[in-house]
């Protein structure tokens, strides 16, 4: 990785890369995107989360310029998507993009004459594999080369959709790296994840539910004050038991039991009254929400809407 | 490396060490290259044990060799008979071309269970795991997370001692997570042994024990505290990219950046932190990297 010079202020101020204003998309009667507002700016890294069906890809298609909205407006460097905007946009599809037949070197080709660019040169931790069919190389080697690809024509907008997906700790830190290496020159990214830890790397966090914007801001914004009930017990499996009876949401960690969206009180009461060891010995508490728990909460349907910012 | 286990070692269907099932120093050659470098597994009933690793680490050998769908090279398997395991391959193990419902008939009479018998035993599973309602549609048409739950479901149908779940929550989105892991704990609250692979090491964090792979060999393992606690030398926080030697032994987390100093080592600026489990399976993977490059003893 090489330093990167810093955003200038100049390129900061220049407007948003990335702009929906009131952004829906409807496929007959079903509404995929309702109403979102969301912008990305030079050397922000945005991250949009939201579980399955929630409206990501919609609007990831729509911002690529594949899909047209049914309302709103959607803006890349100023203009309506196009061929022209597309060059400037990096994109790392889920399924990665890469033709498996041809070798890195030759992916990295293509990408280069369908942009119109010169071929980049693949990074030096790869280039041993440089002439290896991308299709026979281990998956971790092929998301690296699909990252090089997608950063090749150094693109002023990255969108990746899921990028770590599969990779052990020290390869995600090291795509990360590649991520906030491009953000510091300048790029704006916006990247999907379903894991949570990773959240902590974005600039700012726009978490969709059923089409909707449910929440915007840093990760400890949408946390916030949010609270769920920890109950520490030798005897888990009998408390487990007791509070899936009185069907509350209760998820296993460790040895401990965690509740969330139920009040200490209520939990402590359903213990009581299951009696046995789940009663006895249970030290019920509050404790700070996780992102994913608080995540788990602002997706529910019916959630309410607040956007922090 | 602490934690391992001694005992019996058994052939595959007895029940001399009923509930304590697992591997010992199991190796399995695959073209020529360690799929898997004597591995040792314990999976205890009514316990989660996670196994972590990024792909190509040997999870999946392992959890074969486990359900006894892949015999190791050396070493022993010490399982429950073929009838009390209930396995999900990596991939959700499903029929896309059947309903959820004929799913799990076919399942259940695949096992000897009535279908009447699947029912009852399905039914309070799919209504918490949100599929009531999914009942006759067709598996390869659900999401990917819902088709993962569907895969729990029936591999926990015939009430196994043990369950062998690859990669169950791997581009699962955090609701329907949450929906799985509620099905894990109500196996492992019911008795079970429970082993799962995963390649987030915060779920890793909910096991009892963890064992991490690394190129098919043993990185950590034991219960989170106690591979926390084996974390060699410290750990600092710094804001950016450390300078110097210190970047070879550092890495970003959080927007921030971990450097790790070995033991007998003199630490540089920075945080003094706590490590947790993510910490401790980075500083192996990178202890090893370091030792095959040379630069650590």
């Amino acid at each position: 990785m090489t330093a990167a010079p810093p955003v200038t202020p100049a390129a900061a101020a220049a407007g948003p890369l990335a702009l929906c204003d009131g952004v829906s998309r409807q496929f007959g009667e079903f509404t995929a995107v309702s109403e979102v507002s969301l912008a990305v700016r030079a050397g922000e890294i945005v991250g949009l989360l939201g579980a399955n069906g929630a409206g990501k890809t919609t609007l990831i298609r729509m911002l690529l310029g594949l899909l047209p909205a049914s309302a709103g407006k959607v803006l890349l460097f100023g203009a309506p998507p196009s061929r022209g905007t597309r060059r400037r946009i990096g994109y790392l599809p889920q399924g990665l993009g890469l033709y498996d037949d041809l070798t890195p070197e030759q992916n990295m080709e293509f990408s280069a004459a369908v942009f119109g660019t010169k071929r980049a040169e693949l990074p030096a931790s790869l280039r041993p594999y440089a002439g290896t069919p991308v299709g026979s190389l281990p998956l971790g080697l092929q998301r690296r080369v699909a990252f090089a690809q997608a950063l090749s024509h150094r693109p002023d907008l990255l969108i990746l959709d899921e990028p770590t997906s599969g990779v052990d700790p020290l390869g995600r830190a090291r795509l990360w790296d590649t991520i906030a290496g491009a953000a510091a020159a300048g790029a704006g990214v916006l990247v999907t994840t379903h894991y949570m830890e990773e959240a902590w790397e974005c600039t700012r966090l726009v978490i969709m539910a059923d089409g909707r914007v449910v929440a915007q801001g840093t990760a400890p914004e949408i946390v916030g004050t949010a609270q769920v009930t920890v109950v520490a017990t030798p005897a888990w499996a009998d408390a487990f038991r007791a509070l899936e009876e009185a069907r509350m949401p209760v998820a296993l960690a460790g040895r401990a039991l965690r509740v969330p969206g139920a009040e200490p009180a209520e939990v402590q009461r359903v213990l009581t009254a299951a009696g046995g060891a789940a009663g006895q010995q249970a030290r019920v508490s509050a404790a700070p929400a996780t992102l994913e728990e608080r995540f788990f909460q602002l997706a529910q349907p019916g959630s309410e809407t607040e956007a922090t910012g | 490396m602490t934690g391992r286990p001694v005992g019996p070692v058994t052939s595959p269907g007895t029940r001399a060490d009923a509930g304590d099932w697992g591997t010992d120093e199991i190796s399995v050659l695959y073209q020529g290259r360690l799929a898997l470098d004597k591995i040792t597994l314990r999976a205890v009933a009514g316990q989660l044990t996670a196994v972590v690793g990024g792909d190509g680490a040997g999870k999946t050998t392992l959890l074969r060799c486990l359900a006894g769908v892949l015999a190791p090279g050396s070493g022993h398997v010490r399982r429950p008979s073929a009838r009390q395991i209930g396995y999900l391959s990596a991939g959700s193990g499903t029929y896309p071309d059947l309903t959820v419902q004929e799913n799990l008939d076919f399942r259940a009479s695949a096992y000897g269970l009535s279908s009447a018998q699947a029912r009852e035993q399905s039914g309070d599973l799919l209504g918490r795991a949100g599929l009531d309602a999914a009942r006759d549609r067709l598996a390869g048409q659900l999401s990917g997370g819902m088709r993962q739950k569907l895969g729990v479901i029936a591999a926990m149908l015939t009430s196994p001692r043990l369950l062998v779940l690859d990669e169950p929550t791997t581009g699962v989105d955090p609701v329907s997570r949450s929906g799985l892991w509620w099905l894990i704990a109500r196996a492992a609250a019911d008795g079970c042994a429970v082993v799962l692979a995963t390649t987030y090491l915060d779920e890793a964090e909910r096991a009892a024990a963890v064992l991490a792979l690394d190129d098919g060999r043993e990185l950590a393992a034991g219960t989170p505290d106690q591979i926390i606690a084996a974390v060699p030398g410290t750990l600092r926080s710094v804001a950016g990219r450390p300078p110097g030697s210190d970047e070879q032994r550092a890495w970003r987390r959080g927007g921030r950046w971990r450097v790790w100093d070995p033991p007998q080592s003199a630490s540089g600026a920075g945080q003094p932190i706590q490590p947790d489990l993510q910490d401790a399976v980075t500083v192996a993977a990178l202890a090893r990297e370091l030792r095959l490059a040379g630069s650590l003893r």
